[in-house]
């Protein structure tokens, strides 16, 4: 009896086991045909469609990143996405500071209004936001595009950092304002070291949509000198149909930046935890 | 827990660090929203608006073509990649989660593998199996010679009986990860004392899974869902990448977003914008009307399972 459930046992973690690896494959394995296919040329696709980079080429990343003006995507991407992030994160910032310890009725409303926008219907205000830049004189531009971006993230910003901020205790800013400190002031000295970890999570959280967004900006940028990386990924795939390898290089250098992110981030998000932890 | 406020801000002071997200906001988020809202009852020609039209762009919806075809069509297809991600979350995202929540060993490494595809841009992930599905090149195709399954092996965008299924698993594909972390987490947070319980009284693993396990996943399991849902009816990028703007093979790749953006920037008609706005109230609609309908069922889903 025992063996035969011993037995049972054994085929059932082999079991698990095939189903664990089975799907990491079915998962990771086109990530790597991706990463793998960019060193490799044209030719060699063809004649041997599931070779292995034998003799890695960095052709491809040449001419994604040369010719299919990938560093432009990708310098603008970088400054769309980090003006966006940041411009929200502060403006956020002071905004959850400010809901969070108001005792107001009229700070409640505004805060249902902030997070109400995290349910809102990109496709229907798309048309308005086109029109509203035109008329400012911002259409086609990162400026534009950053300052939509900044608007569209306050309601997740705003709504994580003022959780965080009302689990924080009162008493370092009671101690604070009996030494005589302004409001800006506790706010800059006493609460902004205490809220990096949600700091690290609103940055981390609207990074990567941002980073991969492609409906904004497929709609408000006409000049190809201001795409960022998801339109410019579009056009790139419509011109260099045939020069497959360069385009297996052009989704690695619009993934890269995340991956990169994700390592760093993941340091921050610890190291910020400890601290506010240790304090 | 009752907490003391005296670090309350006097209002000016709020108001006063309030202002420039609520100027920000205001300008790019609730103007556009209210605005959008007027677009669709008004008739336009270009970008001018025109007369206070009614129902009017709704009804042209409805009953002239090539909306009167395109929209069933492209809805039914939003439909279908809610199915697929459901059926695959709900399936393989479940049986992953619950394998990895009874192991030790490798648990992050395997929740990070699984959660790749989750983790690259939606815009890469349809252009990436594009080339994966090549009639040229594409390994797919030669995996399936190479294993002598060369019947198998076509020109899967190629062909519209094929084409939606490619967006449907692509999709599903991807999306799979989110679910499988939320299950994760939410399984981490169960009491283990209830599995003990459950089988001192000497029920099964399959028991204890229908039993235990999952009536306490049910709420995690709703909630996904809602999300899954908006998530599918808002469906761009794998489509985009995949079938074009115009959703081909012949339109069998088609979504309501690629019907929003043809109609609104591609089409030329001289009322697109009273049109697309009525597509973009109706998409709308929709997602908020089956989210709470859905949310509102699924509680009763969960009274009698628990």
């Amino acid at each position: 009896m025992s063996g035969t459930t011993r037995r049972g046992g054994a085929v059932r973690r082999a079991g698990v086991h095939v189903v664990l690896w089975g799907y990491a494959a079915v998962a990771l394995l086109p990530l790597l045909v991706m990463v793998w296919n960019s060193f490799r040329t044209d030719q060699e696709l063809v004649s041997e469609p599931l070779g292995l980079p034998v003799a890695p080429s960095f052709d491809a990343y040449r001419e994604a990143w040369v010719e299919a003006s990938f560093s432009t995507y990708f310098l603008n991407s970088v400054l769309v996405t980090t003006a966006s992030v940041l411009l929200s994160t502060a403006v956020s910032l002071l905004a959850a500071y400010a809901l969070a310890r108001s005792r107001s009725r009229l700070m409640t409303v505004i805060e249902q209004v902030f997070v109400s926008g995290l349910m809102m219907p990109v496709f229907l205000m798309i048309v308005p936001i086109f029109y509203l830049l035109d008329m400012i004189g911002l259409a086609s531009t990162r400026t534009g595009l950053i300052l939509v971006y900044a608007a569209v993230s306050i309601p997740f910003s705003v709504f994580v950092l003022a959780t965080f901020l009302r689990q924080l205790p009162d008493e370092l800013e009671d101690a604070a304002r009996i030494d005589g400190a302004g409001p800006l002031r506790t706010f800059w000295s006493v609460l902004l070291p205490l809220v990096r970890p949600a700091v690290a999570t609103v940055v981390v959280f609207r990074f990567v949509p941002i980073w991969n967004d492609f409906f904004y900006p497929l709609i408000l940028v006409r000049d190809r000198e201001r795409y960022t990386l998801p339109v410019g990924l579009t056009t790139f795939f419509g011109e260099y149909q045939t020069s497959w390898s360069t385009l297996f290089a052009g989704l690695v250098i619009a993934t890269l930046p995340l991956v990169v992110l994700f390592l760093v981030a993941t340091r921050q998000i610890v190291a910020g935890l400890t601290a506010g932890m240790g304090r | 827990m009752s907490r003391r406020r005296t670090a309350a801000l006097p209002t000016p002071v709020a108001l006063l660090f309030l202002l420039p997200a609520a100027v920000l906001f205001g300008v790019f988020v609730l103007y556009p929203m209210a605005t959008a809202l007027t677009y669709s009852l008004f008739s336009w020609r270009g970008t001018a608006q025109e007369a206070f039209v009614g129902l009017d762009n709704f009804v042209a919806l409805f009953t002239t073509e090539p909306y009167r075809t395109e929209l069933p069509r492209a809805f039914g297809h939003n439909a279908l990649l809610f199915a697929g991600a459901m059926a695959a979350q709900n399936s393989v995202g479940l049986l992953l989660a619950v394998l990895l929540h009874q192991r030790e060993r490798f648990r992050r490494l395997f929740q990070v593998l699984f959660t790749m595809p989750y983790l690259v841009s939606p815009l890469v992930v349809g252009y990436l199996w594009s080339l994966l599905l090549s009639p040229l090149f594409g390994p797919v195709n030669a995996l399936l010679r190479a294993v002598g399954l060369d019947a198998v092996a076509q020109p899967w965008l190629g062909d519209p009986d094929t084409a939606l299924w490619v967006v449907v698993l692509v999709t599903a594909w991807q999306w799979v990860g989110f679910p499988l972390l939320v299950y994760g987490a939410a399984l981490g947070a169960l009491d283990p004392s209830t599995q003990e319980a459950a089988m001192l009284d000497g029920a099964g693993a399959a028991q204890r899974f229908r039993h235990v396990t999952l009536p306490l996943l049910t709420p995690v399991i709703g909630t996904v869902s809602v999300l899954t849902f908006i998530f599918s009816m808002e469906a761009f990028p794998i489509p985009y990448a995949l079938g074009g703007s115009s959703g081909s093979p012949a339109g069998a790749t088609d979504v309501m977003s690629l019907l929003f953006y043809r109609t609104a920037f591609h089409s030329g008609a001289s009322n697109a914008i009273g049109v697309s706005s009525a597509v973009a109230i109706v998409l709308f609609l929709v997602i908020v009307g089956v989210s709470v309908a859905f949310t509102r069922w699924f509680r009763g889903v969960e009274r009698r399972l628990t």
